[in-house]
Parts: C-alpha cells; sequence; structure tokens
C-alpha cells in the first residue's frame, strides 16, 4: 500500500476557498471576459461530485455504468417534490441534501441487485437502458413531476429571514458546493486507501481471484453502486437548487452520462484528482471557454451568418470526439493517472518495485477466444 | 366492398399495427446487423454505427438535392436516381466504416476492451457533429420519391402503402445476401471462424485483418442501404436519427444475442412490434421505457440473448 502523500489536491482546494476572498481575480477576470467566473464554479463543483460518484464504480470497481443520469435526475426531482410550492411538503435543505442523496442510493442498489451476474458490455447495456427507462418515466408522469416541463421554481436553501442572498450573490453557492465537493473528496481519498476500497480495486483488478481471497463480489458491487448513485444523486439535489429547476427530464438523457463518463476517462480512471482535473476541463470548456471564445469570433468576425461551423460551440462534439479518440491512443490511463491503472495499460514498462504484487498478478491478459 | 369490410375492428387494428411493426422491424434489423457482426468479430460495442447510418442518409439527400428531384417526376429518371442513391450512400458508409477501423480501432485491437469502446463513442461524436454541419440542427424533408398510396385499395381497412413495400423489398433481400455470403462462401466461413476463435483462425492461414475489415464494410453497406430507405420511408431526417434508431437497433441486436446474425434479425422485429403495438396500446409516449425495460429484464434473466447460446462468456 502507497504511503499518504499530500498532493497538490490541498493546495488547488486552498485557492478555490480563497478565491472569493480576494474579489480582485473575480473583478479582473469579469474585465478581461465579461464573464463570472465564481458564477460558473459551483456548476464545476456539482459536476465533480457526480464524476466522483461515477468514479466509485467505473473507476474502482471497474463496472461500465452508461446510467448515471438518472441518478442524478432522482437527486434533483427529490428535491423538487420536497421543496416546490405545488407540494405541500417544504422540507429544510439540509434534510433535502439527505434524502434526494438516500433515495439515489436506494435505487442504486435496486439497479445493482438484478444485475450482479452481468459483466463488461452487458452490465453497460443494463445500465444504458435503466438511466432512460428514468428518464421516460420522469417525462411521462406528468402528475408528479410535471412532465416535459420539469419542477419549478424551487426556493433557496435558506430563508429569507437568515438575510443570505443566493441570487444576486455567487458566493453562498459557490461555497456551499465547493464544502461539499472537499467533504466528498476526503472522505473517498480514506475509502481509497481502506479495506473497501482496496477491495473494490481487487474486484476490477480480478474478480476470480478477490473472490477466491474471500472477498464477496455481489457485496462490493452493490456497495459501490450505492454509493456512486448517492453522490450522483446529492450533486443532484444541488443541481436542482442551484437552477431552482429540475429541468426537464431530456437534462439528464443518455448525453450526460456519456459527457460525466469523458470527465472520468479524460482525467484518469479511479484517479480522484484526475477525475477533478477532467471535470473541469471539460465542464469548464462548455461553460466558460466555449462562451468566451463566441463573443471573442463574433466581435472578430463579425457576420450576419448564423451558420453553425461559424461558432466556437458548434465544434464542441468534433472536439470532445477528438480528445477521446486521442486519449485512447495515447494515454489511456487519463491525464492523471491512477499509478495501478496506469501499470495495466503499459505492462511493459512495469517498475516491478512501486507496484504491489496482488496488481501484477492481477494484471493478466486473456488469450482471446478463451471459453 | 372495401377489402378486410367484414373483419372485426379488433383484428383491423392488430394487423395493421403487426405488419407495421414488421416493416419498421426490418428497417431496425438491417443497422442491427451492423452492431451485431462487429460484435461477433472484434467484440466492440461499435457506439458510431448509429451516426453512419445518419451520415449515410445526409449523403443521399445531398445528391437527390444535386439533382433537384423534389417530388415524382420521371418514373425511369426517379428510379436511377434513387438506385444511385441506394449505391452511393452503401459505398460511402461501407468505405467510411472500414477507413474508421483502419484508423481509430485497428491500433487498439490489444488495448483494454474499454478503449476501444471509448474511441468509438468518440467516432459518434465527430460523426454527430458533421451531421449537424451538414444539416443543422433542425429536420430535413426527405424528398418524398415513394408513393403513400395504398395497395390494397383507397378504401380498404388496412393500409400496406407502397412504401412498406419498398422497406420489406429492399430489406429481406439483402439478408438473404448476407445468410448465403457467411454461410457458404470461403470469406463467410473466414468470417465465422473468426468470431469464434480469433487465434485458431489465425493459425488456420486466415488473415483475420481482411476479416474484419470486410466485416466493417458490410456492416457499413447495411447501414448505407438502410439510411436511404429510412430517409424515403420517414421523409425526415437530422442528426439526430442516428443516436435513436442506433439505440433501439444495438438493443435488438442484444435482444437476439449479440454476435448472432438470425438473433440480430428476430430481435429488430421485435422491437418493430414492440414499439408498434405498444404505440397503440400502451401509448406512443411510452414505447421507447417499454423496450429498454424488455432490454433489461431479457439481459437479467438470459443475459446472452434470445438465440445467443453461441456467445461466449469469458471467465
Amino acid at each position: 500500500m502507497k504511503p499518504y502523500r499530500l498532493g497538490w489536491e490541498p493546495a488547488i482546494f486552498l485557492m478555490l476557498l480563497a478565491y472569493p476572498l480576494l474579489p480582485v481575480f473575480e473583478s479582473s477576470f469579469f474585465a478581461l471576459t465579461k464573464r463570472s467566473l465564481g458564477d460558473q464554479m459551483p456548476t464545476v463543483f456539482i459536476f465533480a461530485i457526480l464524476a466522483l460518484g461515477l468514479n466509485v464504480v467505473v473507476g474502482y470497481t471497474g463496472l461500465l455504468h452508461l446510467g448515471i443520469a438518472a441518478f442524478f435526475a432522482v437527486g434533483a426531482y427529490v428535491a423538487g417534490i420536497l421543496t416546490v410550492a405545488a407540494y405541500p411538503f417544504n422540507v429544510p435543505f439540509p434534510v433535502v441534501l439527505a434524502v434526494g442523496t438516500l433515495a439515489a442510493a436506494l435505487l442504486g442498489l435496486l439497479l445493482g441487485a438484478p444485475t450482479l451476474r452481468l459483466r463488461g458490455d452487458y452490465l453497460a447495456l443494463v445500465t444504458l437502458g435503466f438511466g432512460e427507462v428514468v428518464r421516460f418515466g420522469l417525462k411521462n408522469l406528468d402528475a408528479v413531476t410535471a412532465g416535459a416541463k420539469g419542477l419549478s421554481p424551487l426556493p433557496p436553501p435558506t430563508g429569507a429571514e437568515t438575510g443570505i442572498d443566493w441570487i444576486s450573490d455567487y458566493r453562498p453557492f459557490y461555497y456551499l458546493t465547493l464544502v461539499l465537493l472537499i467533504g466528498v473528496s476526503l472522505v473517498l481519498s480514506n475509502l481509497e486507501r481502506s479495506r473497501l476500497g482496496r477491495a473494490w480495486i481487487a474486484l476490477r483488478e480480478d474478480e476470480l481471484a478477490a473472490n477466491c481471497m474471500g472477498l464477496n463480489p455481489a457485496k462490493l458491487k452493490l456497495a459501490a453502486f450505492a454509493l456512486g448513485a448517492g453522490l450522483a444523486g446529492m450533486a443532484g439535489v444541488l443541481y436542482a437548487t442551484r437552477l431552482t429547476s429540475t429541468a426537464a427530464p431530456d437534462a439528464y438523457d443518455f448525453n450526460r452520462s456519456i459527457f460525466i463518463l469523458c470527465c472520468v476517462i479524460l482525467g484518469g480512471l479511479g484517479s480522484r484528482p484526475g477525475v477533478l482535473l477532467g471535470v473541469f476541463l471539460l465542464v469548464g470548456f462548455d461553460n466558460i471557454l466555449s462562451p468566451i471564445l463566441d463573443t471573442a469570433i463574433q466581435q472578430n468576425f463579425p457576420t450576419t451568418e448564423t451558420r453553425i461551423y461559424r461558432t466556437f460551440t458548434g465544434w464542441r462534439l468534433c472536439i470532445f470526439g477528438l480528445a477521446l479518440i486521442l486519449m485512447m491512443r495515447f494515454r489511456p490511463e487519463g491525464l492523471i493517472a491512477s499509478s495501478r491503472v496506469k501499470h495495466e495499460l503499459h505492462p511493459d514498462e512495469a517498475v516491478a518495485a512501486t507496484v504491489h504484487p496482488v496488481t501484477l498478478h492481477g494484471n493478466r491478459r486473456e488469450p482471446e477466444g478463451q471459453s | 366492398m372495401p377489402l378486410f369490410a367484414d373483419t372485426p375492428e379488433v383484428l383491423v387494428t392488430l394487423a395493421q399495427y403487426t405488419l407495421l411493426g414488421l416493416t419498421k422491424g426490418s428497417l431496425f434489423a438491417l443497422i442491427a446487423l451492423g452492431y451485431t457482426m462487429v460484435y461477433g468479430i472484434v467484440e466492440l460495442i461499435n457506439f458510431a454505427h448509429g451516426d453512419l447510418f445518419m451520415l449515410g442518409s445526409f449523403v443521399a439527400f445531398s445528391l437527390l438535392g444535386l439533382f433537384g428531384v423534389r417530388s415524382a417526376g420521371n418514373p425511369y429518371a426517379d428510379a436511377a436516381l434513387l438506385l444511385d442513391c441506394f449505391l452511393l450512400a452503401i459505398v460511402f458508409c461501407a468505405g467510411l466504416n472500414v477507413l474508421v477501423d483502419r484508423v481509430v480501432y485497428r491500433p487498439l485491437r490489444n488495448a483494454p476492451k474499454l478503449a476501444p469502446l471509448v474511441s468509438a463513442i468518440g467516432v459518434s461524436f465527430i460523426f454527430m457533429n458533421v451531421g449537424l454541419f451538414w444539416g443543422g440542427s433542425q429536420d430535413v424533408n426527405f424528398p418524398n420519391l415513394v408513393s403513400d398510396d395504398n395497395l390494397f385499395g383507397e378504401t380498404a381497412k388496412i393500409r400496406f402503402t407502397a412504401k412498406d413495400l419498398m422497406v420489406i423489398g429492399v430489406t429481406v433481400p439483402l439478408m438473404l445476401a448476407l445468410t448465403v455470403f457467411v454461410k457458404f462462401t470461403s470469406l463467410g466461413t473466414a468470417m465465422r471462424a473468426t468470431a469464434q476463435n480469433p487465434v485458431a483462425a489465425q493459425l488456420m492461414g486466415i488473415n483475420t485483418e481482411t476479416v474484419i475489415a470486410t466485416t466493417f464494410a458490410i456492416g457499413g453497406a447495411l447501414a448505407g442501404a438502410a439510411s436511404v430507405t429510412y430517409g424515403l420511408y420517414v421523409n425526415t431526417i437530422s442528426y439526430q436519427i442516428g443516436f435513436q434508431n442506433g439505440l433501439y437497433a444495438f438493443t435488438a441486436a442484444v435482444l437476439g444475442g449479440i454476435g448472432n446474425i438470425p438473433g440480430a434479425v428476430l430481435g429488430a422485429l421485435i422491437i418493430g412490434l414492440v414499439t408498434s403495438l405498444g404505440s397503440f396500446y400502451v401509448g406512443e409516449r411510452w414505447t421507447s421505457a417499454l423496450v429498454f425495460a424488455i432490454l433489461i429484464v431479457i439481459l437479467v434473466f438470459r443475459p446472452s440473448g434470445l438465440l445467443g447460446s453461441r456467445t461466449r462468456e469469458k471467465v
């Protein structure tokens, strides 16, 4: 087991915590780009929680999950139902957060239980199908979810009596989401090195061997599904509260799941700092970089023509696609690789001394066509 | 006296929607075959296949636009143009599929399975973006060249149009040709051998790269044929048709047992029937959820699909 090292992660988190305290950054960013960075960051933090949840399932445990958006949606809709004026519940925010997380985790168990027998591609498909069923369910159960419109408006996390301005000031949400993200990240960094975390990794490397060593794959997989789904649900609650609306069910489609998966893969499967970087790059690309470049193109090359390829946003899918292909070709372990995954993907460059012996044996290449 | 006038109403609707379902299903089957064949040989879920299908329909659309045909004029010229459309879309899709395999998937042949899968998602993004540039973000009207007249006579209670006939006339011969190819030619035999055991096939002197390229070419060609048929049948295309139809076709391939050719056709016909009958008996908006719910149930209780006893489960 690796000794625990303080990486650059705490430093980044400290910088993020300090950012709103020094308004000079915000104002100079605004002067440069005409956009508020502080306003965009909560979205990055929320998606980071979602991606960390997906990373538990895909990264640690090695189960390809293509329906994480369903749990994100469940969190958002639970928050919607518990707080909008159309329902009589009007529950305080901390309770909503807990209920949303638990509801999504329960649903994760519900999906996990029947899929324990499935492997690889088949599991990916069931999760994909599940995601779509949840989306269509939300869309069609008009009576509960307000159908294609989505539930709105969600009230801010605290009432007017506390004097916190959640709407015009970006800082309350910034800190709320950042503190939760840091909390999740801390819990996961401990979990990674705990008995459970190491068991997950053993399961990913070789299920048969892990089973022989006395680990219970069914329990471990269920735990991963539940934790991943729970974190996604938590992110969903935050997302809906921030938007003050659950958004339309189509916001939680397959593309959303794939987008989060791209963040995880780009940053590095199973590597927490990598996932955070991946989210920052991709969400930052969509929410911060693209609008800035679009405005710049508009100003420097004014045109009346509104063709899609004249905007930077129009090239979004091309850029994502190319990034995925190039990553898989040249750096499949991700930008900030987890050492185990890196070793698995480049067995020939193995440095035996740094690698745990179990990983060496676990890294077995099945002969093709073995039945 | 109109045809089927005496048939009870219940049976007429059932027959009508069954007919529609089989037509739709045979269209899904053409796409599903591309998924299942590629999976059978290289164990790759080719996420880009649906979007390849979408690009094929845009190729045909552009060719039709080039010759200025918007509605049925001279029947012979139209027929010739349609044939050109089919040929061009087939060649385009087959070529593009082989090219993508050569450039993107082939270098990853020995990589872990996640790598080509993620690359396929990347290719699908790029295809979708190209489709977006090509046709814009709105639906595009595909020329309506095949008549909507009811072949049973306009007064008959069951509709079976020239369009439906065209779909079946394209799909069934192609499926038969594929079966003959896979069963009776030496390349087809090589294909089956490679699917069963690539290493043993290589030891027997089969060039597996040729087999893989052929598989991608055939899968692409079928998607190309399906794309023109789809355009002529549905008459609207957009950059998003690849995703939805691809997902259905893919579900069909899994339903039948992925890697299994007759299974894909059976699965596609079932999906077609479910969407069609479901839209009448359960409601249009529930059909997608129904399809995916069936997928989940099948996979959970019979993970190798309906006909999939031949697919290997690696331990």
